[in-house]
């Protein structure tokens, strides 16, 4: 029987420092925010106590003599196939709290990554390739609802447009920002964010948590989410941006709400968010006026009164096993845009039992999707944002040519600030500044490094996808939209290539 | 088999095309020559052509050219033809023998007309004649195995197989026909399967399309017919623009114009320079029809009953030249093909990049007058 705490006994990392390099300048414990380094005045030694690191290597990138280095700790339980060691060390811990398990970011678990099991075509002889050093290779993108034709008049011996189009978003890469809320992560990352997408033509999301006051300067790049709780919402705020998106879900946690404990609730977040401070930001699992499909109509259009019509609203949803269904009736009931979210989408904080199980792979999720929309005829009707996992700009040309308008990214976007995905967002104290609204923590972000850092990545891929469009004799991002010949599967089963629409590598 | 586990297939080509805007026909030797002139762009494993105002008697009726595998398949057609269409006419294709065509398959056509709404075997009711005729033709192309219908325009028809053009116009007999309008196409499959099915013209009513390259989108092209009720089944990408013509012309009654606009679309940073109108206007075509935009090197010549229609792909990856010469204008891969049968053209050009060469019938044109063999048929011979 244990009588401490179980991390003390199997911690998960070991913190090695080299004697011969160490000076006992204390850096690492002023960056540790979980206290893993400590400074013994009476001997003026730095230790450590290892049990409390969670593996985010700040420490180690600090450390100015490089004299850190954090290890997965090689202690090993017995080995089980079925007891594997994170089941144990949860069963530990749950015995000791009696909680409910809590972790961050996406679904780290080896499910098939369906990226890595779909490869792309190129041109050879009988079609050139074409160099985007040259030549024109267009990424511009609309969102927003399209209609099946266009009609025009003759003016004058000239064609004149008569159709009259809802709202649309114009994006210079297929590529948002997704939502991260005010509260999950801090200012500094959303400045960063926002300023960003205002550099790059695209947009980036408020999520749930409102919108800063100094932040409503960047409206033509934002996109303001309404969630179930409803925080910082008013007419003001819905206006705020170019579009309004409705959350329904997040993949990292589908059918499960959010909460944000009310020691996080500081005055500018208080403000945000329209709550008092300290109170606990409650998101409930449903929204408390959508129990079904004609109620989310409801809403939608309701939002669209609000703001005159004039701007795309989007849904967002979690990938699960009806999402074709679902993304069919979201189309009907009058969204602009749907987002799909996969089950590796991250999080600021999630159960980690739904985190592990729920929901489904985006690739499926949005090959399915694509597919019925296109079965029955409302494709045009909508624009598909995918999300949940996208690692770089394969991805992104994969996602597209399964079907998406474009993509969401979130982890992607925090890792190019300095996340580590270290999966310890939700307890507030991210060493590198990003998932924590602790001032001393927070202002290791620097928004101008953020928005150069984010505007750089998104112009690699930029790049990236403009190499691979190129090659695979294509110079408008529209005709890869969809075009899943561009794709061939590898090692996938008949099944799976039947969701996914795509035939198997030498077919 | 699932729509997308259809092969695409590969190849280069030659092409030519003639047009008389004044409605002269013309007989089928000079689209012949120019055509054999253009020898060493195809491989011998297509050729095809396709020809207007040829069936003056027939003229108001769908004339469905048809070609099957063996005669079970041709009933198959003929039954599913009785329960939907009336049939007017029906007739062998005449052919000859020639040494380097060899295995044709059934070769028929039949003119119809539509049933009339209340009629016992109306199978469709509430379609316009014209979409009812490219049901049945989706349906027969689709559902019957080994039959085909290649062919389904009022007054025009493709004539077309495995082969070199001129011996494949030999076979069919086509210097007895004249049209006003003709193209003609010279393939180079790289991956066929020798299929007579998959040479050009493609065709769906009276839009024809010959085409030279590989349409790298015809992934999403094809989905993107689909959700209108086309579907691809015959093993090539040319497909795809002969029901983007008709539904994009027909069906959403965009002009000729605009319809190549589609196809080739200026670049955004053209459409950032143009006026408020004509900006919105190309935005709108780019944002709703993104989906038909035809990507990758390509040529094409495309015709209807009222005029034929020359164009490149927006950075001109394939050759395209025009010429004039009094009514009559000429279209082809090379200009050695045009100037074969037309010496001393009035004015020969190479069309820029996306940009189309439109030819339409002269109002007045009267396409039922005496045929006219131009002269010389053919320079080399
Ligand atoms: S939690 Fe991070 S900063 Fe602290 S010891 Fe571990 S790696 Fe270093
Ligand atoms: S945001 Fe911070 S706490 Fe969350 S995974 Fe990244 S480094 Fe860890």
């Amino acid at each position: 029987m244990l009588h401490q705490p179980i991390t003390k006994n199997y911690h998960d990392f070991i913190i090695e420092r080299d004697p011969e390099k160490c000076i006992q300048c204390q850096v690492c414990v002023r960056q540790c925010s979980y206290g893993a380094h400590i400074y013994n005045e009476k001997d003026e030694r730095v230790t450590e106590d290892e049990a409390r690191c969670v593996g985010c290597h700040r420490c180690e990138a600090l450390c100015p003599t490089e004299a850190l280095t954090i290890r997965r700790n090689p202690s090993e339980f017995r080995e089980n196939a079925l007891w594997a060691p994170q089941f144990i060390k949860n069963i530990y811990k749950q015995a000791d709290t009696g909680g409910v398990l809590l972790t961050g970011m996406g679904n780290p678990y080896p499910y098939p990554v369906y990226w890595d099991r779909m490869v792309l075509d190129a041109s050879q002889v009988t079609n050139p390739s074409i160099d985007p050093l040259r030549e024109p290779m267009e990424l511009r993108t609309w969102l927003g609802s399209k209609p099946d034709a266009i009609e025009v008049e003759m003016k004058k011996g000239k064609p004149n447009l008569t159709t009259q189009f809802l709202p649309q978003l114009q994006i210079n890469y297929p590529i948002l920002f997704s939502a991260m809320s005010y509260g999950s992560i801090n200012l500094n990352v959303h400045v960063g964010l926002a300023r960003a997408a205002e550099e790059l033509g695209i947009l980036y999301n408020t999520g749930e948590g409102g919108l800063h006051q100094s932040l409503y300067k960047y409206g033509e790049n934002t996109i303001v989410q309404c969630a179930s709780g409803r925080f910082g919402v008013d007419s003001k705020y819905l206006n705020a941006g170019v579009a309004i998106e409705i959350k329904i879900g997040q993949g990292a946690k589908p059918g499960i709400g959010g909460h944000l404990p009310g020691e996080k609730i500081g005055k500018e977040i208080s403000i945000t968010r329209m709550i008092p401070e300290g109170s606990d930001a409650i998101s409930p699992a449903p929204h408390h006026d959508i129990y079904s499909i004609e109620d989310l109509r409801q809403l939608i259009y309701a939002l669209k009164e609000a703001t005159d019509y004039e701007k795309p609203v989007f849904v967002k949803i979690a990938a699960v096993h009806n999402s074709a269904a679902i993304a069919s009736g979201i189309a009907r009931a009058g969204a602009d845009v749907i987002a799909i979210d996969g089950f590796r989408g991250g999080t600021g904080a999630a159960p980690t039992m739904i985190r592990d199980n729920v929901g489904i792979p985006i690739e499926l999720a949005l090959a399915s999707v694509d597919e019925r929309l296109r079965q029955e005829g409302i494709r045009n009707r909508v624009s598909l944002l995918a999300a949940g996992g996208i690692r770089c700009s394969a991805d992104v040309v994969k996602a597209i040519a399964l079907g998406a308008d474009a993509v969401y990214i979130g982890t992607a976007a925090l890792i190019a600030v300095g996340c580590t995905v270290c999966q310890r967002c939700y307890t507030g104290k991210c060493p590198w500044g990003i998932a924590t609204n602790d001032p001393y923590l927070a202002k290791r972000i620097n928004p101008d490094i953020a928005h150069r850092r984010l505007a750089n990545l998104v112009r690699a891929w930029g790049h990236e996808i403009q190499e691979m469009l190129g090659g695979m004799g294509l110079n408008a991002i529209e005709s890869l939209r969809g075009n899943r010949e561009k794709l061939r599967g590898v090692g996938l089963n008949e099944v799976e290539l039947n969701i996914l629409g795509i035939k198997h590598a030498g077919a | 088999m699932k729509s997308w586990q259809y092969q695409k297939d590969i190849s280069g080509c030659g092409l030519s095309g003639i047009i008389n805007k004044n409605g002269e026909r013309i007989t089928g030797e000079s689209i012949i020559c120019s055509i054999a002139c253009q020898h060493d762009r195809g491989n011998g494993l297509g050729g095809g052509f396709a020809a207007y105002g040829i069936y003056p008697d027939f003229k108001d009726h769908y004339a469905l050219h048809i070609m099957a595998d063996n005669l079970d398949a041709l009933h198959a057609v003929e039954g599913f033809l009785n329960q939907t269409v009336s049939v007017v006419h029906q007739e062998k294709i005449p052919t000859r023998p020639n040494k380097y065509i060899t295995d044709p398959p059934i070769l028929r056509r039949y003119f119809i007309e539509p049933v009339k709404e209340g009629d016992r075997i109306c199978r469709w009711p509430g379609l316009s004649d014209d979409d009812y005729i490219v049901r049945v033709v989706m349906n027969v192309n689709r559902d019957i195995k080994g039959a085909y219908i290649f062919s389904s325009g009022k007054n025009m028809g493709a004539f077309k197989g495995v082969g070199f053009p001129e011996d494949i116009a030999d076979f069919y007999r086509l210097d007895e026909y004249s049209g006003y309008i003709w193209t003609a196409h010279n393939r180079f499959p790289t991956n066929t399967p020798g299929w007579w099915g998959g040479a050009h013209p493609f065709t769906i009513l009276d839009w024809s399309i010959v085409h030279n390259g590989e349409i790298s989108s015809y992934g999403i092209n094809k989905r993107y017919l689909e959700m209108f009720g086309y579907h691809c089944t015959l093993l090539t990408d040319t497909e795809v623009v002969a029901y983007l013509l008709d539904l994009i012309i027909r069906r959403h009654g965009l002009p000729v114009e605009l319809a190549c606009k589609v196809f080739a679309p200026p670049f955004w940073q053209e459409i950032d320079r143009m006026d408020k109108e004509a900006k919105r206007l190309f935005t709108a075509i780019r944002m709703v029809y993104g989906s038909g935009l035809l990507n990758g090197p390509f040529a094409i010549l495309f015709a209807y009953n009222g005029g034929l229609v020359g164009l490149n792909d927006r950075v001109k990856l394939r050759p395209l030249v025009a010429a004039v010469k009094g009514d009559t204008v000429y279209m082809a891969s090379e200009e050695s093909a045009i100037r074969a049968i037309c010496p001393d053209p009035e004015k020969v050009w190479a069309p820029k990049a996306g940009e189309p060469v439109i030819v339409t019938m002269d109002k007045g044109a009267s396409t039922t007058k005496k045929q006219a063999r131009l002269s010389p048929a053919c320079a080399g011979a």
